[in-house]
């Protein structure tokens, strides 16, 4: 655990060097389609979200905030916890049930918990994380903390009763949370506008009297520049703010969803954004990298994760005692 | 020792807590300005501050996930659920969020919060405020329900309850809130959470209740040799307990108020069956209100709880011919 702490530790603090940004960007994905193909294979059972097209906001909202502030996340999370530091081996291990997991694998892939990162253990209950995250914050409030606590929720997650009471509470307290709405059009396989009463969700923070910002959550420095006010406010006692990042999400719903309810050419028109083309291109312009280096970066993390899923193939399944353990607090 | 009210006794409870650790909080719909709907946060506002106890939108989704979030980064929240009926809109955060953090963190995150409720039939509050509902909770591992009866148990088990360092409900009978009696304050032995109480010793018949209904069964059965054994904690119950009195009488009774179907008394029941067939000499029973919602008039809703009168005549005859009574809905010929 402390090796792991370590590596984590170091992972998260390296994440302020945009090239390193970028190699998480690439790690996020490649993990991604290969947990498609391990589903695929059988080897990750029940059920799985991914997250391809999301690793701007996954590696943005890391790099904004202290490794105590805490995050609630959904059930697609596994950006978010390998951009926080999670090591790809805990993430995998949980998501394919193993020890090696970050929870010993009783968990899977909707459930990865790093308290060490501030990630909270992700929700697989829609909304369920905005309450909860208020809820840290206003334990930093009561006792003077300069913390935060982040809720990250998708456009779905807007028409469930959790979201409006807990920005209604956290506004009449001003709690330092930040709402961040990852809008990738779709609610499980329903397209927005079929079930939403409003184009942006940002629209809504209006009815709780706090501030809001529509951001292209594509863009990695526009992500860490909307957090970065955002957490600014929220530790200097201005309270809290709702951030609609407009994203795509590149998979289906889950499992095996080809989502084959969108539009035809709709993925497509989004690639040309995809946010890691989008911070390669930045760097190599800007002159930091080549397009040699960032081939290089590439398939050093596709080499990275092809080490990781041999590990895991390779790692224990957990023994019955595990199913005892940590349900009584003692 | 003070005299004081069975409502007194939580807001002392708290109150005492508090003092102790800068952590306890408390929030809930009105429990900071008003004092608590039912006056259980007397006090404390006036105490601990604004910080510290704070009145709460009626959004017990939020407050409840609030209180788990704020549990889970160090505090030890009390919240308030006014009407136990109300919990329905946040039990996500109940059962789903509170009970399984510590699991779903391999033991990493603890949720120390203490979730109260006030439960139950006899004020005349109509059936959307007068169930006990305790069901909805017993069948969550992760889970702690206790169930104070009397003036003293709500004081200990509301602190046992806070230094809990998982989850715990704490099921207030509301018709027993402007009791007066007795109080001990006091800064440690409290009443084990996990641990029944007997309230009078017997050989001929085990009585096992919970709640107002504790106070019942012991009027109901003065002057009989039977032994009164007051749960106090539903979750997880004191099995040992029950079995011991179960062995040395043969005879079990439970007292419940949930009506009697997916009620708690079957899961007491049930368990003792099993395990104590041999040694029992009568069927044992539940008596219960009746599987219909609370009704409101008066005395129908005296008729609805199990009064000391009914207990005692059902017993009579359980003792006297070591046969099931038929419940009054049956004798008079209601269903």
């Amino acid at each position: 655990m402390t090796t792991r702490n370590a590596v984590q530790s170091k992972r998260r603090s390296g994440l302020r060097d945009p090239v390193e940004q970028l190699r998480r960007m690439f790690e996020i994905r490649y993990f991604e389609e290969e947990i498609v193909g391990l589903f695929s294979e059988g080897l990750v059972h029940g059920t799985t979200h991914t997250c391809q097209g999301q690793e701007a906001l996954n590696v943005g909202l890391a790099v904004t905030l202290n490794s105590d502030d805490f995050v609630a996340c959904t059930y697609r999370s596994h950006g978010f916890a390998l951009a926080l530091g999670l090591t790809p081996e805990a993430a995998l291990g949980e998501i394919m049930g193993r020890t090696t997991g970050c929870i010993g694998g009783v968990g899977g892939s909707m459930h990865l918990s790093a308290p060490e990162l501030g990630l909270l253990p992700t929700f697989a209950i829609v909304g369920a994380g905005l309450p909860i995250a208020a809820g840290a914050a206003l334990a930093f409030q009561t006792r003077g903390e300069k913390r935060v606590a982040v809720a990250v929720f998708g456009d779905g997650a807007a028409n469930i009763g959790a979201f409006h009471e807990a920005l209604n509470l956290a506004s009449v307290w001003k709690l330092p949370v930040i709402f961040l709405c990852d809008n990738n059009l779709y609610g499980e396989y329903s397209r927005i506008e079929t079930t939403t009463s409003v184009v942006d969700i940002a629209q809504r923070a209006s009815s709780y009297s706090m501030p809001s910002e529509i951001i292209d959550g594509m863009k990695v420095d526009e992500v860490i520049a909307s957090l970065n006010r955002a957490i600014d406010r929220a530790r200097s006692g201005g309270g809290p703010t709702l951030i609609e990042a407009k994203t795509y999400r590149y998979a289906g719903h889950s499992r095996a969803d080809l989502a084959t309810y969108r539009p035809e050419g709709e993925l497509e028109s989004w690639l040309p954004r995809d946010p890691i083309l989008v911070r390669q291109n930045e760097l190599v312009a800007s002159g930091v990298l080549t397009l040699t280096q960032v081939e290089k970066i590439s398939e050093e993390e596709r080499a990275g994760i092809a080490r990781v899923i041999e590990f895991t193939r390779n790692a224990p399944f957990p023994q019955p005692d595990a199913i005892f353990k940590n349900i009584w607090t003692g | 020792m003070a005299q004081v009210r069975f409502r007194q006794a939580i807001a002392l409870a708290l109150a005492d807590e508090m003092r102790k650790d800068p952590a306890v909080m408390v929030f809930g719909e009105d429990v900071a300005h008003a004092e608590g709907p039912f006056k259980t946060s007397e006090g404390l506002l006036a105490e601990f501050g604004p910080l510290r106890v704070r009145d709460t939108p009626i959004s017990e989704m939020a407050f409840t996930g609030a209180g788990v979030g704020a549990a889970t980064a160090g505090m030890k929240p009390v919240i308030e659920i006014m009407f136990m009926e109300f919990m329905g809109v946040a039990l996500d955060m109940v059962v789903t969020e509170a009970a399984k953090f510590h699991y779903l963190s391999g033991g990493q995150f603890k949720v120390p919060m203490v979730i109260r409720a006030s439960v139950g039939a006899g004020g005349g509050f109509g059936l959307q405020h007068s169930q006990t509902l305790e069901n909805w909770l017993v069948a969550t591992p992760g889970l702690k329900v206790v169930v104070p009866s009397d003036i003293q148990s709500a004081y200990e088990l509301t602190r046992a309850a806070i230094r809990d360092p998982g989850p715990v409900v704490v099921l207030e009978p509301r018709a027993l809130y402007g009791d007066r009696g007795a109080l001990e304050q006091k800064e440690d032995g409290f009443l084990e959470i996990g641990k029944a109480r007997i309230m009078r010793g017997g050989s001929a018949l085990t009585v096992v209740s919970m709640g107002q209904l504790v106070g019942k069964s012991l009027e109901a059965l003065a002057g009989m040799d039977a032994e009164v054994i007051d749960l106090s904690t539903l979750v997880p119950w004191d099995q040992e307990c029950v079995s011991q009195s179960l062995k040395k009488t043969g005879k079990l009774v439970i007292v419940q108020e949930a009506p009697i179907s997916g009620g708690w008394g079957h899961e007491i029941l049930s368990l003792m069956v099993s395990k104590h067939f041999a040694d029992l000499k009568a069927p044992p029973f539940i008596i219960s209100p009746p599987n219909t919602p609370v009704p409101y008039g008066k005395e129908l809703e005296e008729l609805y709880i199990p009064q000391p009168a009914y207990i005692k005549e059902q017993i009579a005859h359980y003792l006297l011919t070591s046969q099931v009574p038929t419940p009054w809905w049956i004798q008079r010929g209601l269903i």
